[in-house]
């Protein structure tokens, strides 16, 4: 990768907004499809208006192997050539930019809103919309097929079960799904464009809020943001308490995970075992700050709460039987023939399909690709203390969910390590203001994967830009090529292997 | 199966004793606040300053929170050098109306039943269907935690549907979006006659951390009448099910 097309920097490094080269947009695309091809992958790829006609684009690619970040950009006035049919990982980027900022990426083979709202530009937009006409959530031109016996399913977005909204459409012949077009945007409020003008005293609560399931991850990866912009340098121990909620976090989310992939396949011991036993690990989070999904934990130079020794003597005691408790339920998924039968060769990903669409965290790892950012790109405490990356090879729902358990008993291991060393000093260190004219990529590996932020500072300390990307942003087209030659009546247990976010792609 | 059997027996009775017994939280719960005017310097605002929803209003001799507006962050609480808001462990806090939200020195004012008539039919089947509008997961996850063996919300006779035409109520999270205005509009109508509407976190009751967005509609009785407020950021699962059972009068005598 030549150094004058793009910027090297690390998860978390600050550097002058001004290193960031500014290459024509032809040289722009070839030096995004050639890194794709040669094994890098898209973390963000977002648009920033310049002036009133101008948008720069800003691309952040992630090199697993070396764990290293790459930046460039590049400007465009209405339209660029786009990149998605050489490099499908694009595909969902490229529409983000056509809909917020109403540029045009000609050839898009798929262009269509991806959250429904008008263009952040006014009077502007990429699909020809007017300013006056009402956008409709979910209306847009699905892919069909046509014939006699196709059929089309639709369903949502309100869903038969306490889960967020959107739209999916399956063609179909019989039973078998040809196609699966996901359509969300319901859950959209606003969050990044809240953002900018921040860092504020909602700042943190949008963090915490942008996924709820994944607080913990959104949180810490805004205050290595907002600690990198400051130069500040938290504490060992604050960081360590940071690693424990992320894996706790983590053990909730996968157990909660393992007991409704039980349940999808009707085998109930397990289902009921594991939604009791994620709430066991949530009042872990609760016992630490008060709250279970770990609302104030996490802030800007360090944690909200610090572990007292009776709190850290509890916790031990809990978790060891919380260990015992969920080893015994999820062992008998494997025990059993007809759960096996029904997880084995379901929803099956190849490597290739995953690797093509930059698919991140659990869903890749189950296809056996070493991608995990507490290894690739190490920040916190995870530079010292090492989780090994799990992985499985048959990047099938079975795939998915062993590598949900022996994540489960990497993070309890490590959990229980972080609690043996515990450093001492305090928790919370005090904070100066944001570095003008800066850009500050963060990385951290939630449960569901990499959750990639970018801040960019204005001349006044504030953040000019800000950009959140979820790992389900990544995933939702996994998912739908998950669900290719499938019956339609597996897309619950593939959806619940995948369990995406909604709020969290729609923000 | 005898693997299955030895299973069952290793993870024991989970089932809470609630409402029977009195659940234990953790120390550091933030539950709902009480508001101490007298301690209150009045002129500092300290409180209002720091809240990121507005949720606090000082004025000449009196101080009030919102409790639809909380998001139970604490910053308040670490603002006032004097003590006039704290948070405390206490859980229930549901409400019938909007304005028994809104605390002061006066203790607050818990749901009261449904009607004897809307009772008479829903009281002993309760069926709801969930809506999620701009939600972030956290309320849904904390409602659907009811349904686990640890709350087991059948034994109350409330249940969540897949269908509104099955449901006797809507529960709402979420601010509600302007992309699931219509959605939520529709699953609202499409249930019978009688129903009730429960609006449950700070997001669906006044618009959370969201507020004043373009996007949301800050909260469900701006687009629906609201029968039950339940506060929280998320609420505590027990929040929820003590506001479900409050509305269906398993509490008369508190």
């Amino acid at each position: 990768m030549s150094k004058l097309q793009s910027l090297q920097i690390y998860n978390c490094e600050v550097s002058e907004l001004s290193k960031i080269p500014v290459i024509p947009i032809s040289d722009f695309r070839d030096w995004i499809i050639k890194a794709a091809q040669s094994g890098c992958r898209i973390s963000a790829l977002f648009g920033k208006p310049l002036d009133k006609n101008r948008v720069r684009l800003f691309a952040v690619l992630a090199n697993d192997e070396a764990g290293t970040l790459f930046l460039s950009s590049a400007d465009v006035e209405e339209s660029y050539p786009s990149l998605t049919a050489e490099c499908p990982q694009a595909h969902w980027f490229e529409r983000e930019i056509a809909e917020q900022w109403a540029i045009t990426p000609v050839g898009h083979p798929w262009l269509k809103p991806i959250r429904f709202h008008s263009s952040c530009r006014k009077g502007q937009d990429a699909f020809g919309r007017k300013p006056e006409d009402k956008i409709i959530p979910g209306i847009t031109n699905f892919f069909q097929l046509t014939g006699e016996e196709i059929h089309e399913v639709a369903v949502g977005p309100v869903h038969a079960g306490i889960i967020e909204p959107g739209h999916f459409r399956f063609q179909c012949n019989g039973e078998d799904v040809f196609n699966l077009e996901i359509s969300l945007g319901y859950q959209h409020r606003g969050i990044e464009v809240a953002l900018i003008g921040g860092p504020n005293k909602r700042t943190i609560h949008y963090m915490e809020t942008a996924a709820g399931d994944t607080t913990i991850g959104h949180a810490a990866a805004y205050c290595q943001i907002f600690e990198a912009l400051c130069d500040c340098n938290v504490s060992a121990r604050a960081q360590s308490l940071r690693a424990i909620a992320l894996e706790l976090e983590r053990l909730a989310n996968h157990t909660g995970d393992l007991g409704a992939l039980a349940g999808d396949v009707g085998y109930l011991p397990t289902a009921s075992f594991c939604g009791r036993i994620r709430g066991d690990f949530l009042n872990m989070t609760a016992l630490i700050c008060g709250n279970r999904f770990g609302r104030g934990l996490i802030c800007p130079g360090g944690t909200g709460f610090d572990l007292e020794e009776k709190h850290l003597t509890e916790l031990k005691g809990r978790l060891a039987k919380a260990a015992k408790d969920i080893t015994v339920a999820v062992n008998l998924l494997w025990s059993t023939p007809s759960v096996v039968a029904r997880f084995e060769e379901t929803g099956t990903l190849t490597q290739k399909t995953c690797a093509d669409l930059g698919l991140v965290g659990v869903i890749a790892r189950a296809c056996g690709i070493d991608r995990d950012c507490r290894f690739n790109f190490p920040s916190g405490i995870y530079q010292f203390a090492q989780v090994p990356v799990s992985t499985w090879h048959t990047g099938d729902v079975f795939a998915r969910a062993y590598v949900r358990w022996l994540e489960i008993q990497k993070s309890l291991a490590f959990i229980n390590n972080q609690m043996e060393t515990l450093p001492q000093r305090h928790a919370a260190v005090p904070l100066d203001t944001l570095s003008p004219e800066k850009i500050v990529v963060s990385l951290v590996e939630g449960w569901r994967g990499e959750i990639c932020h970018v801040a960019l500072t204005g001349s006044d300390g504030r953040f000019s830009h800000y950009k959140i990307v979820d790992p389900s942003f990544h995933n939702w087209m996994g998912l739908s090529m998950a669900l290719r030659d499938q019956q339609i009546s597996d897309f619950p247990l593939c959806n619940k292997s995948f369990n995406l976010s909604y709020c969290g792609h729609d923000l | 199966m005898i693997k299955t059997i030895l299973a069952r027996i290793q993870q024991k009775h989970r089932t809470i004793a609630f409402p029977k017994g009195e659940p234990a939280l953790p120390d550091r719960f933030r539950g709902r606040p009480v508001v101490d005017t007298k301690k209150c310097a009045n002129d500092c605002r300290e409180c209002e300053n720091v809240c990121p929803t507005d949720a606090i209003h000082c004025s000449a001799g009196s101080l009030k929170l919102d409790l639809g507006r909380c998001i139970f962050c604490g910053q308040c609480q670490q603002a006032c050098k004097k003590g006039a808001i704290q948070f405390t462990n206490e859980y229930r806090m549901a409400a019938r109306s909007r304005e028994d939200l809104i605390i002061s020195d006066a203790e607050i004012k818990l749901a009261d039943a449904l009607g004897t008539r809307i009772r008479r039919v829903l009281g002993r089947s309760l069926k709801l269907r969930q809506v999620s509008a701009g939600g972030c997961n956290a309320c849904e996850a904390d409602t659907n935690v009811l349904t686990t063996i640890v709350f087991d919300l059948g034994r109350f006779g409330i249940q969540f549907v897949a269908s509104p035409r099955h449901a006797d109520g809507l529960l709402i999270t979420g601010p509600v979006t302007e992309n699931m205005k219509l959605a939520l509009k529709k699953t609202c109508e499409a249930i019978p006659d009688p129903k009730v509407v429960i609006a449950v976190g700070s997001c669906a009751i006044a618009g959370g951390p969201y507020i004043n967005h373009p996007e949301v509609n800050n909260g469900a009785d701006r687009i629906l009448p609201v029968d039950l407020y339940i506060p929280g950021c998320p609420p505590h699962p027990l929040t929820i099910l003590d506001g479900l059972l409050r509305l269906l009068g398993k509490f008369n005598s508190k």
